[in-house]
């Protein structure tokens, strides 16, 4: 049984029952699935985010950093870093120290690249959005897709020999090291911590997740199925492309494009076009290369955009041939 | 005491600096707070996320946005 058959059930209940609205309307529709999926997600989004909290406490990012650097891993740094990528929360304005404090621990140009496209496509927000919305199946797959994708990208360009094209000044800064912190806390204030930190980010990440279903609940209410079919068609060649070069200067947060994402795929847009330009848009942006001139030169950049755009284009095309 | 914001620049770093000065306010010290956006500030400190919060030079608080209360707490630990 639908472990959120209740969640449905009060969904019912307030849009047909409290707001008396004719559950055949197109408002009946939207409002349902509004609720049901706000709900559903939010619940989600709260267990997730504790076990996040846990994950964040012992795992920061330094020493992630540290086991990165701490041998030669022969290739396998490529997976760690996609692996790494995933887990750690990120925000475009950490991406600079990341960058330095990786190339500075000897880390490779190429496996921290990996990091850096795999870290803003998949975290525990997306991933509950992706399985509330689209289920299971495709979120795995999705997963795999984003650190593939971070792995592949990444030893490309690692192969490039790009060393040259990172900003001179990243070279030669030298950090000091940050003592361990070794206050014990307590077993229960740590629990309180987790809790406190988990419904925070919630909290924070809320209104962006409901103005995200709002509007695909409206695409869901109002727009005719098979609406999108007549325009795009899965077997035209260039609409993956296109999805993806377009999407490339947009920003968007994953938390608020996925939602929408969901909704113009079930009335007709082929999920791997839509995948690509979704993670074209949460990928890769304007913003974040004006972040990333301050590290690197021009053609590093180029390459690293160029790249990974070509890869998503890959992915995209890869969906829409085989995932149904 | 000396108290410090570091940050890239972006919206959340700004942010934090605007809620620190009210949390200094708010406890009634007599220190300034200083904003840096100096990336090569924040590496040296050993720390990879922004925006950061360091007193006497530590990071104390790194890589998320709390509120003021939380802030205050934080610092009074160092008074």
């Amino acid at each position: 049984m639908d472990i959120f058959y209740p969640i449905k059930i009060f969904a019912d209940w307030i849009a047909f029952d409290v707001f008396g609205i004719e559950q055949t309307t197109h408002l009946g529709d939207s409002i349902n699935f509004f609720i049901y999926d706000s709900l559903k997600i939010i619940i989600l989004l709260l267990i997730i985010n504790y076990f996040m909290a846990i994950v964040r406490h012992y795992l920061p990012v330094e020493k992630l950093r540290d086991f990165l650097a701490s041998r030669k891993w022969y290739g396998l740094d490529y997976f760690f870093a996609s692996v790494f990528g995933t887990i750690t929360p990120f925000c475009s304005c950490s991406s600079i120290p990341l960058f330095i404090g990786f190339i500075e621990a000897g880390i490779p140009l190429g496996v921290t690249l990996s990091f850096l496209i795999t870290s803003p496509l998949v975290n525990q927000v997306a991933v509950v959005l992706f399985a509330g919305l689209f289920g299971w199946k495709i979120t795995i797959l999705y997963v795999i897709s984003a650190m593939l994708l971070g792995i592949f990208g990444g030893f490309v360009l690692g192969k490039l020999k790009l060393e040259k094209y990172v900003a001179d000044y990243v070279w030669n800064i030298k950090s000091q090291k940050l003592e361990t912190k070794n206050n014990k806390e307590k077993f229960s204030a740590l629990i309180k911590k987790f809790w406190h930190e988990g419904f925070d980010l919630t909290k924070k990440i809320t209104p962006y997740v409901l103005l995200g279903i709002a509007v695909g609940a409206v695409i869901h209410g109002y727009v005719p199925a098979g609406f999108f079919e007549n325009y795009i068609k899965a077997d035209n060649l260039f609409a993956v492309p296109i999805a993806a070069i377009v999407a490339v200067p947009m920003y968007a947060n994953a938390v608020g494009v996925i939602p929408i994402m969901q909704s113009l795929v079930e009335k007709g847009i082929p999920l791997g076009t839509a995948l690509a330009f979704m993670m074209a848009v949460v990928g890769l942006s304007l913003p974040e290369a004006l972040i990333l001139k301050r590290v690197m030169k021009m053609k590093l950049l180029i390459y690293f955009f160029g790249i990974t755009t070509i890869n998503i284009i890959i992915i995209g095309y890869l969906f829409n041939a085989f995932v149904k | 005491m000396k108290i410090q914001v570091l940050g890239s620049g972006c919206p959340t770093c700004k942010k934090l600096f605007e809620l620190t000065k009210q949390a200094v306010e708010e406890l009634d010290l007599k220190t300034e707070v200083e904003y840096i956006t100096d990336i090569q500030k924040i590496v040296e400190m050993g720390v990879m996320s922004s925006p950061v919060l360091a007193i006497d030079g530590k990071p104390v608080i790194t890589g998320f946005l709390p509120d003021v209360e939380k802030i205050k707490e934080t610092i009074k630990k160092f008074i």
